[in-house]
């Protein structure tokens, strides 16, 4: 009888630690969803669920590419990767195995792969396509990062800490957007005729060690000196940057005032880069 | 006790020091990557995991399919299988000893592994992969290492070792389940994103393990004097055979999703694994001859292992077994990872070929795990031999 008891009162301690441990569990996972997506810490775990629309609170920057005026510039778009990458200390390898690229140049059909491209406008199929980090409301490789290497900004930005970086490229998996490097070897050597893989090294940014992930930040460094991203500002006006959950902001009026779209809506990711064609 | 698994037959030797002469190569070959850099493997901003992340995944299963040998015996107290359990528990050690291997390997700056425990993040599912494989290994050494003690000594495991035993059973569910849920959370690749990944993870190691595990059981057969009978044998090809029928019926349901539904997305990944992929009027088909081979082996496999059993032909089994834990090995050791990154999320399409260095540690790293199981094993049958006689 004695026996039965105890047996009894263990499984129902038991049973008790795992009822009342589970829904926590369970509950600080959902938060960590929702800090993924919403980047505003508990504020975002209140307000619940990581997959509604575009959390509208806080700044959420990103911007609005003018396809047609990219199209009408030849060069320009060009000009805009150079000014990104020669200020970032972005490595050219020469080849495409160890290709790392913050901003580039991609075909209608591949930017936009979930649109048909059945009975093409010859036109659209030549423009130039700016492809970049879409800055998800509700990024993938965020979630998927194991150390918060990458991590939602208060602003809105999706960054990179180069110093945590273990390097295990599950966020290149999970970006499905393709806007993610692995810097497979230094880029900060040279190749076998020694010219340097960084060809003019800008001492004001870092360059990366081998071994870390990198990718588009909107240039926080500059916003933080109240400069426009590198790229906008050698867009001639092609590009709007902005805050998208600011009624008032310039990038929100040109977003009601014309078409745009967004590369892989059905992705549930809500990125900040809008296109209009 | 270890003791034991110093001393041996020439055999054993010699086989150990064949493993430690991959070993070596292995880790020459990991010094020269950890100089230059990941870009000493064959992977690519297009396919940016290649054969470590995709060992790694397979061998998860091989350690969870040691599960369906505790089962039976601790839970239905199927005494058939009580010499095979404690091989089971070890061969789960060296396979989850080469799956951690496997990841550090792949990590672009190992150095900082410990990042994961510095910065939990529950949202991560390597977090929890670190966590249950790590779990497992610390499980599977307790249990395996007090069991075979007490067996040395010629009384049953104390009773406090239960819970563990038990707890390991729903553990090795988890890691393969959670491995799987690395894949398909993601909402770009097509190819992983599919609710059935962890029950087809789960059926393929459930047919992987046991397999490894049987022809390991008729080697040990043929050279040393521990035989695991032929009731265990006979039950281990009905597991075996039925968790290869299920993948196979998995396998089955994703093509009929792929290609019934038309889904471009869908269809892609399986026309590059299976009939290959044209692209700008270039055929991409490097995986093909292999998947068609999986595919051919596991449907003769599975045939002849039930045929071996009425045969009663150790042979034929030890061929079957090799011909479903190869198609296995292939389908998801291969293809599973490697096709998941084609097409890229622009839908361009980059082949993947591992380098010679990249393979020699992929080796490696393959003979470290054998090598801790073989040292285990040595210990285990050695008691048991001794205890016996």
């Amino acid at each position: 009888m004695d026996s039965k008891r105890r047996k009894f009162l263990k499984i129902a301690g038991l049973g008790a630690i795992a009822g009342v441990t589970a829904p926590m569990a369970f509950n600080s996972l959902l938060k960590g969803e929702a800090f993924a997506s919403g980047g505003h810490g508990h504020e975002a775990a209140e307000h619940g669920s990581a997959h509604k629309d575009a959390v509208p609170q806080g700044k959420q920057y990103g911007l609005v590419v003018d396809v047609k005026k990219f199209g009408n510039q030849p060069g320009l778009g060009r000009k805009c990767i150079h000014a990104c990458h020669s200020l970032h200390n972005v490595p050219d390898f020469g080849n495409k195995k160890d290709e790392i690229k913050w901003i580039w140049i991609e075909k209608y059909e591949n930017a936009f792969t979930e649109h048909s491209h059945y009975k093409r406008n010859e036109e659209l199929h030549k423009m130039p396509i700016m492809t970049l980090c879409n800055h998800c409301a509700n990024p993938p490789c965020v979630r998927a990062c194991p150390t918060q290497a990458t991590f939602k900004n208060k602003d809105g930005i999706v960054m990179m800490d180069y110093h945590r970086c273990i390097g295990c490229r599950f966020c290149m998996a999970a970006c499905p957007y393709g806007a993610r490097s692995f810097n497979w070897r230094s880029p900060r050597g040279a190749n076998e005729l020694g010219k340097p893989f960084i060809k003019r090294i800008n001492p004001d940014y870092p360059t990366r060690m081998r071994g870390v992930v990198e990718k588009c930040t909107l240039c926080n460094e500059r916003l933080a000196h109240g400069k426009l991203p590198a790229c906008v500002e050698a867009s001639n006006g092609a590009m709007v940057f902005g805050d998208l959950n600011d009624p008032g902001s310039a990038i929100n009026k040109v977003l009601s005032e014309n078409f745009t779209i967004q590369r892989k809506p059905s992705a549930g990711t809500n990125p900040s880069i809008f296109y209009i064609l | 006790m270890l003791e034991k698994g110093l001393t041996g037959s020439n055999l054993y030797k010699g086989w150990m020091a064949f493993l430690l002469c991959l070993i070596g190569v292995g880790v020459l070959s990991y010094s020269q990557q950890y100089q230059y850099g990941l870009g000493y493997t064959g992977m690519s901003r297009d396919v940016s995991w290649g054969l470590y992340i995709s060992q790694f995944t397979f061998l998860v299963g091989v350690a969870a399919g040691g599960l369906m040998l505790v089962l039976p015996y601790y839970v239905h107290d199927y005494k058939a299988f009580g010499r095979i359990t404690i091989l089971g528990e070890f061969m789960a050690i060296g396979a989850v000893v080469m799956c951690l291997l496997f990841i550090m390997a792949d990590l672009g700056q190992p150095i900082r592994a410990l990042n994961v425990m510095l910065h939990p993040t529950t949202h991560s599912m390597l977090f929890y992969d670190m966590i249950v494989l790590n779990g497992y290994l610390i499980l599977n050494v307790l249990c395996g290492w007090v069991v075979l003690n007490a067996h040395q000594k010629g009384v049953k495991y104390p009773k406090w070792i239960k819970p563990f035993i038990y707890l390991s059973i729903p553990w090795a569910i988890s890691i393969h389940t959670v491995t799987a849920f690395l894949y398909c959370g993601l909402p770009g690749r097509h190819f992983w994103l599919t609710a059935i990944l962890a029950p087809r993870f789960l059926a393929s190691a459930f047919a992987a393990g046991p397999a490894l595990l049987m022809i390991i059981a008729m080697i040990l057969k043929r050279t040393t004097k521990f035989d695991i009978g032929r009731e265990a044998q006979d039950k281990l090809v009905t597991i075996i055979g039925y968790a290869a029928l299920v993948n196979f019926f998995f396998v089955g349901c994703e093509l009929f999703v792929g290609y019934y539904s038309n889904l471009p997305g869908h269809m892609h990944t399986l026309d590059y694994l299976f009939f290959g992929l044209e692209h700008d009027g270039h055929m991409y088909n490097n995986l093909v001859p292999f998947m068609r081979f999986s595919t051919v082996a596991g449907l003769v496999g599975i045939p002849l292992l039930f045929i071996s059993r009425s045969q009663k032909s150790d042979g034929m089994l030890v061929a079957a077994c090799s011909l479903v834990f190869v198609s296995l090995w292939i389908d998801k050791g291969l293809g599973l990872v490697l096709g998941g990154f084609v097409p890229n999320p622009l839908n361009y399409i980059t082949e993947y070929y591992p380098s010679i260095g990249e393979i020699a540690i992929t080796v490696g790293i393959w003979a470290t795990g054998f090598f801790v199981m073989s040292l285990l094993y040595k210990i285990a049958i050695t008691v048991t031999l001794e205890s016996e006689s």
